[in-house]
């Protein structure tokens, strides 16, 4: 009966008051999660100035232009018809004679040493490309540019302080003069790196190469695409179509679950065991790799495609199974091509995640030191993540850079990768 | 044991949810609502769809207690009664749609053509081929207007060429009611038409594998009066060739587009009649109640 005597406040004044708290609640929320974005974002630029800065250097490199003659009694040519004879030849002496022709001064082993320094020895592969492109040079004096040592390169990228004194730094004052006096003559340049893009790995980091690592990853991202794509959707539509509902598909499904969290490492010890010690198949290779990517995808791939399979709307398979569709044809024709995005989608998470996965490639030897670039799937090979940590790992300073620069190669491949699944998810998906 | 002891106990309930206001208005009806055994004629001469002793279970839930009801030759078959009754489950067993439901188990006879459908042994894809549904819900394929009328006669190799698939679509369609407002547009995605449209066109994907009995779950409960109308009249021009049950909650439809009509309630088919007698002297009290809009 109070209620009559005292009235109450009509709601909308209630409303009234409590708004402004609201209000200030919503604008908070909003700007936190501006700020985490812009958090986000902040690191995202420093990370690639970081590497973009450090790295680009790498795809630029300090090359020398020498004359050298092409003397066959340096090179222990008799015949030059022989091709092997042309291969095994002699260049580092051909190129130690050039170096002291331009410096004549030099005497004595340690200067001679510090002088034949200047220069790469990937000079040689560049006097030997030359004389089995063009046999006649034999004999003749030739000009030519070739890559300086990466102790020069890096001096001329900035890489080395020149204001240190010189007992702080790894190139001598010497070394300094011989590289100023080829300055000024116009006889030192920066080219671009194609050597970095095209070749294999190496001891020097003036020629080594991102090449090798960017097929051994292609390689063994195509088998484990090949393998787990197939394998990951069958397994899908199988358990979320057809498999009846009992303990034992419950127990799987589980399991799979499970083998997503497992740690990829030991994925790579079951492949060592399994592929390698008991199926005998190559060390290093990339199919070994793409295998146990394989196992490490098929969860992330199988888990994404059911629920992409689940998310396809119950009156569409009603529908087939309605006009007397078989199983199989429901979901062929009906249900697999309204799924297909979310599973593709699943697979390119999955393909990311093996393309920077490096620990179960350590244990199946893809970690080894290897200068060829792969010619199949059954060539030794390393991958670009383990390339990354096979070079950070490398004291010299030119590997640094190196290390940058393979990192940008690995995010243009994760991009481009990324890029053809919106493309290919565009042209599956359907409007309902 | 178990769904006996439900049954008692929802009776029980019903009784004592009734109880107070019951006058003895309806001198018509004359059997009690306790009484749960079919009221009324289950069964005709020559029936397409025979019955005999129909339970399905959900698990340990009993939702249709032994119901045994006839389907004639050409004729619309109307099922009503209130949300929850057995009715729509009931029309999924007439072609095994219930098998796609886990833990759903149908027990008794259903002959077509003398043929026990519900055996084990029944391929249930040319069945469904025979028995063609609606849904309650328009569900077209996210495809074009052609490949979802196609689709059926396709699978089911009932046209050899581009050219008998074109005219399979194309008679279905006016079938439908729906050639003249999609012959230009064949093409498009079938989920652009509007919901009346999308509701005719599967039905003209159920006609086009030529189905010998068509079952409709509440075809029109999604539509305005204007496609109703259409797809009831379209119903009407379907029953010369199929047999048509059809599950509805508008006792004006059913009235309108119906020969026959049953009445379930909470699993029970509890009166069958003609149409008309059902509506203006049902027999049964539970009848009267509902189709007077006492309930449900």
């Amino acid at each position: 009966m109070s209620n009559q005597t005292l009235p109450l406040p009509r709601p909308v004044d209630v409303i009234n008051t409590g708004l402004g708290r609201r209000r200030a609640a919503e604008r908070r929320f909003r700007l936190y999660g501006v700020a985490a974005i812009t958090l986000a974002l902040i690191f995202l630029v420093l990370l690639f100035i970081s590497i973009i800065g450090k790295g680009y250097t790498a795809f630029w490199q300090t090359q020398i232009q020498m004359e050298a003659t092409l003397a066959p009694e340096l090179l222990d040519i008799a015949d030059p018809a022989d091709r092997n004879q042309v291969m095994a030849a002699n260049y580092g002496a051909v190129m130690k004679a050039a170096l002291r022709q331009a410096f004549p001064e030099v005497s004595g082993r340690a200067e001679q040493r510090q002088l034949f320094a200047l220069v790469s020895s990937g000079a040689e592969d560049v006097l030997r490309q030359r004389l089995l492109d063009d046999p006649s040079l034999l004999g003749q004096t030739v000009s030519l540019w070739v890559p300086a040592g990466s102790d020069i390169d890096m001096v001329r990228k900035g890489h080395i302080d020149r204001s240190l004194p010189e007992s702080e730094r790894r190139v001598s004052d010497q070394e300094l003069a011989w590289m100023d006096e080829l300055a000024q003559q116009g006889r030192i340049e920066q080219r671009f790196n194609w050597n970095f893009l095209t070749g294999g790995d190496s001891r020097s980091p003036e020629q080594a190469g991102i090449w090798g690592a960017v097929v051994g990853s292609f390689l063994t991202l195509a088998v484990t695409m090949l393998l787990s794509f197939p394998l990951g959707a069958a397994a899908a539509v199988y358990l979320e179509e057809f498999a009846p509902k009992n303990r034992l598909t419950d127990i799987i499904e589980v399991n799979i679950n499970n083998l997503a969290a497992v740690p990829s490492i030991v994925f790579g010890l079951l492949g060592l065991a399994v592929f390698i010690n008991i199926f005998g198949l190559p060390r290093s290779a990339p199919l070994v790799g793409g295998l146990v990517l394989t196992l490490m995808t098929l969860p992330t791939i199988i888990i994404a495609g059911r629920a992409a399979l689940k998310s396809v709307p119950p009156s569409i398979r009603e529908a087939a199974l309605g006009v007397g569709a078989s199983p199989l044809q429901t979901v062929t024709n009906h249900v697999l091509p309204l799924a297909m995005p979310g599973i593709l989608t699943g697979m390119i998470i999955g393909m990311a995640r093996a393309l920077g996965e490096t620990a179960p490639l350590l244990m199946i030897g893809m970690v080894a030191f290897i200068v060829d670039v792969p010619k199949g799937i059954f060539d030794p090979a390393t991958a670009l993540p383990v390339q990354i940590y096979l070079w950070a790992d490398s004291p010299e300073l030119g590997f640094a850079e190196r290390t940058s620069a393979a990192i940008m190669v690995l995010l243009v491949f994760l991009l481009s990768m990324n890029a053809l699944a919106v493309i290919l998810r565009r042209r599956f998906e359907r409007r309902w | 044991m178990e769904t006996s002891m439900n049954e008692t106990q929802q009776q029980a309930k019903e009784t004592v949810f009734r109880a107070p206001d019951r006058g003895d208005l309806q001198a018509t009806a004359t059997v009690d609502r306790e009484v749960r055994r079919t009221v009324g004629e289950a069964r005709v001469a020559d029936p397409r769809i025979r019955c005999n002793d129909i339970n399905v279970y959900y698990g340990t839930a009993q939702a249709i207690k032994n119901v045994n009801l006839d389907v004639g030759r050409n004729e619309v078959l109307a099922m009503i009664g209130p949300s929850g009754c057995g009715k729509s489950t009931f029309l999924r067993c007439l072609n095994r749609m219930n098998d796609t439901i886990d833990g759903c188990r149908v027990t008794g006879d259903i002959l077509l053509d003398e043929r026990n459908i519900n055996a084990k042994e029944i391929d249930v894809v040319p069945l469904r081929a025979q028995v063609g549904m609606v849904f309650q819900k328009p569900n077209p394929f996210p495809k074009s207007i052609w490949e979802n009328v196609a689709f059926g006669p396709r699978i089911h190799g009932l046209a050899r060429s581009r050219a008998q698939l074109d005219e399979v679509v194309e008679s279905s369609l006016r079938r439908a009611g729906l050639w003249d407002e999609v012959k230009d547009r064949l093409d498009k995605p079938g989920t652009g038409l509007s919901g009346g449209q999308q509701q005719r066109l599967c039905i003209a994907r159920t006609i086009a594998v030529q189905p010998e009995v068509i079952l409709m779950d509440e075809p029109c409960s999604a539509l305005d009066p204007i496609s109703t109308a259409k797809i009831e009249e379209l119903i009407d021009e379907l029953r010369q060739q199929f047999s048509i049950c059809i599950v509805t909650h508008s006792m004006q439809q059913a009235a309108r587009v119906s020969q026959r009509t049953a009445y379930f309630h909470l699993g029970d088919l509890i009166e069958v009649g003609n149409t008309e007698q059902i509506f203006t002297n049902p027999n049964h009290k539970l009848t009267e109640d509902y189709i007077t809009g006492r309930f449900g």
